[in-house]
């Protein structure tokens, strides 16, 4: 178990192309750290990196005490577990498990009880002697977590490791490796492109976006306080409403919603709405028009427009809409503002209530 | 596995006759043909033939030559199978590696692929001519007066070299591939358990390897046995005098020049014997072994 620090860590490719930006991150021993952004944002690069498959091209990278650049992967006292699970066709599940503490000069009783640990927490007794072409995805999935663990690494990490699995097996999976990471104390990075996995798994969340760190936080922060519209837009499902509004002597005005806010600038601004921070008022200031009501069973989602930018309403399962003309109200206590050039959040905090007083009794029939 | 259904039987049948056809006529007939008249004394002038029965067989047994020869081939099969194979293998690890100038260098290596077996004879040798062959005049340089031709030991070291030459590009290929068929998360996993290039060539990448070892190794003897006629016949320009040859060169030779065709056919038979042992061999002793992905 370590702490793990990257200071300004950049990767450029032979052909020039910068695939991470420097960066600097440090995690807590025994954190479970997300690093999570679309395809081709560096997430995977920074993984391979800390595992050294790939060279850091600047910048220092410390697992525990030790600064690891020029250290071989194999002496990184790390594991990782790969997307498309990487077991050696040839061996075994037993001997996969096995292999990375018999070239580490083990001996063989401790390697058995080690093999007989991780099968036991793992379910994997009755296949210890099966090759991996007889396993399901999900069987070979722990098989690549049983080799990781054996080892007892510093850190753990995970390159996408669900993503080859059906959904249902997915969600299974994610608890599983939560669970398992709680019961070790292993240092954890884990690589994903899905957001629910980022929020549900990590206890931080790194956003990547275009080799750059986007946003650090916990679920909590970067769900509700985004630090760019990028981050916003990213991280929920469904993601944060982002509409132009307009700032002037500190009032926010969009769509018929004045808000006064803590802030000093002026002129257009882009606004975040989640959609859970809209209802259906019908005295609300917002007037909506619904184009598609959405049943997930458990709530309903409201797509439409208002003043002809597009709204997304989450609605609670007892309270029914159809489309056509709806009026709403909102809770302006976690409005986010952003610069409509950057993207980046401003600094800015709703004052007092609405100007008009809200009515908080909800019509189902608005 | 998929199986494809056919809904007549005749179908699969008539579809597979041409490639029946041909293997009857040009593989079992003379075949058969090779067994019947190896029972036979053949008129040189082909006016008839006398029944000897084993004799033909018995005559080989106690034959000096015939001995030598065999000796030679099996050696010569083993030298040429086993240095294509390691040569190719190293070749191909090296060239898997390369990042820069892949392509150039994959080019270059399997260039010898396109040539004829007797072209490859033929290069092997003007390299090595007694007077002024450059490998000749490389030898000569460290004091190894290197007579092609005339020395048994000399013609065959440039013949098993020629034949070793003209077979490492193919095998090369198809190490290449084999190797580049292995996932990388696989490598890199062996990257991340094992610290030894070594270990993890003979422990993950290896293994992997070994259908297309397989492959290579029996069509790699079936090439020393069989195929290496060409290089053979060039370098002994025809005339096998004291030089080495193999067994199928001496069938050729006692058939052919020497008008034996009934020896000759005994000799067939006894390669044809050989060969069916020794595929047997290989696929009930080393296939077992293999893992197939």
């Amino acid at each position: 178990m370590a702490q793990v620090s990257l200071d300004s860590v950049r990767k450029i490719y032979p052909n020039g192309a910068e695939a991470v930006t420097p960066s600097s991150f440090h995690i807590e021993d025994g954190e479970f750290v997300v690093l999570v952004g679309p395809s081709g944002c560096g997430k995977s690069t920074l993984l391979r990196m800390i595992a050294g498959l790939e060279d850091i091209t600047e910048g220092t990278l410390s697992i525990g005490e030790r600064i690891v650049n020029d250290v071989d992967p194999a002496d990184r006292d790390i594991a990782m577990v790969f997307q498309n699970y990487a077991l050696y066709p040839h061996m075994s599940v037993r001997k996969n498990i096995a292999y990375g503490l018999k070239n580490r000069k083990t001996p063989n009783d401790v390697i058995a009880a080690k093999v007989a640990e991780a099968s036991a927490m793992l379910n994997l007794d009755d296949y210890l002697d099966r090759k991996p072409s007889q396993l399901s995805g999900g069987q070979r999935q722990r098989v690549a977590m049983g080799r990781a663990i054996v080892r007892d690494p510093a850190l753990f990490l995970f390159d996408e490791p669900l993503s080859n699995l059906d959904a249902k097996l997915r969600n299974q999976m994610r608890i599983e490796i939560k669970a398992l990471q709680r019961r070790l104390g292993v240092t954890s990075i884990y690589v994903t492109h899905d957001q629910v996995e980022a929020m549900t798994m990590a206890d931080r969340i790194i956003v990547l976006n275009g080799g750059r760190i986007e946003q650090i936080g916990t679920p909590s922060e970067i769900y509700h306080n985004p630090a760019s519209t990028f981050v916003a837009s990213f991280m929920g499902a469904p993601p944060m409403n982002l509409v132009a509004g307009e700032l002037s002597d500190g009032i926010l005005s969009f769509a018929g919603l004045d808000v006064p806010m803590t802030v000093d600038h002026r002129g257009p601004v882009t606004l975040g709405l989640r959609p859970e921070d809209l209802f259906i008022d019908a005295k609300g200031p917002i007037a909506m028009e619904v184009d598609l009501v959405e049943e997930l069973g458990a709530h309903r989602l409201l797509h439409g427009r208002v003043d002809g930018q597009q709204l997304t309403v989450h609605l609670a399962k007892e309270i029914t809409a159809k489309s056509g003309p709806l009026r709403l109200s909102c809770d302006p206590s976690h409005l986010c503002l952003f610069h409509p050039d950057t993207g980046k959040r401003m600094d800015a905090r709703h004052k007092g209530a609405l100007q008009a007083p809200l009515n908080t009794t909800v019509e189902s029939d608005a | 596995m998929k199986r494809a259904g056919f809904s007549t039987k005749w179908l699969p049948i008539l579809l597979l006759l041409p490639q029946l056809l041909i293997i009857a006529i040009f593989f079992y007939w003379p075949a058969l043909h090779a067994v019947t008249s190896s029972f036979y004394l053949q008129d040189p002038f082909g006016f008839g033939q006398t029944f000897v029965g084993l004799e033909n067989y018995t005559h080989l047994a106690a034959s000096v030559e015939y001995l030598k020869v065999a000796k030679f081939t099996v050696l010569f099969t083993v030298l040429v199978t086993f240095f294509s194979l390691a040569l190719a293998l190293l070749f191909a690890v090296k060239a898997d590696k390369v990042l820069r100038g892949a392509k150039t260098y994959r080019t270059l290596l399997m260039w010898v692929y396109a040539v004829a077996p007797p072209v490859a004879g033929f290069i092997g040798l003007l390299m090595f001519n007694q007077t002024w062959g450059p490998l000749s005049e490389l030898f000569k340089f460290f004091g190894w007066d290197f007579t092609l031709g005339v020395n048994y030991f000399d013609t065959a070291f440039a013949m098993t070299v020629v034949s070793v030459w003209k077979q490492v590009p193919v095998n090369f290929i198809f190490f290449l591939s084999g190797l580049q068929s292995i996932p990388r998360s696989v490598r890199e996993a062996a990257l991340l358990d094992n610290r030894s290039g070594t270990r993890r060539f003979w422990d993950i990448t290896f293994p992997l390897l070994a259908p297309t070892g397989f492959f290579l190794l029996i069509t790699n003897i079936t090439y020393s046995l069989f195929e290496t006629f060409g290089v053979i016949d060039t370098i002994n320009k025809g005339e096998p005098g004291n030089n080495p040859m193999t067994l199928v060169y001496k069938v050729f030779v006692d058939g052919f020049r020497g008008n034996d065709l009934g020896g000759s056919s005994a000799q067939s038979v006894i390669l044809m014997i050989l060969v069916l042992a020794l595929t047997v061999f290989q696929f009930r002793l080393i296939e077992r072994r293999i893992h197939y992905t």
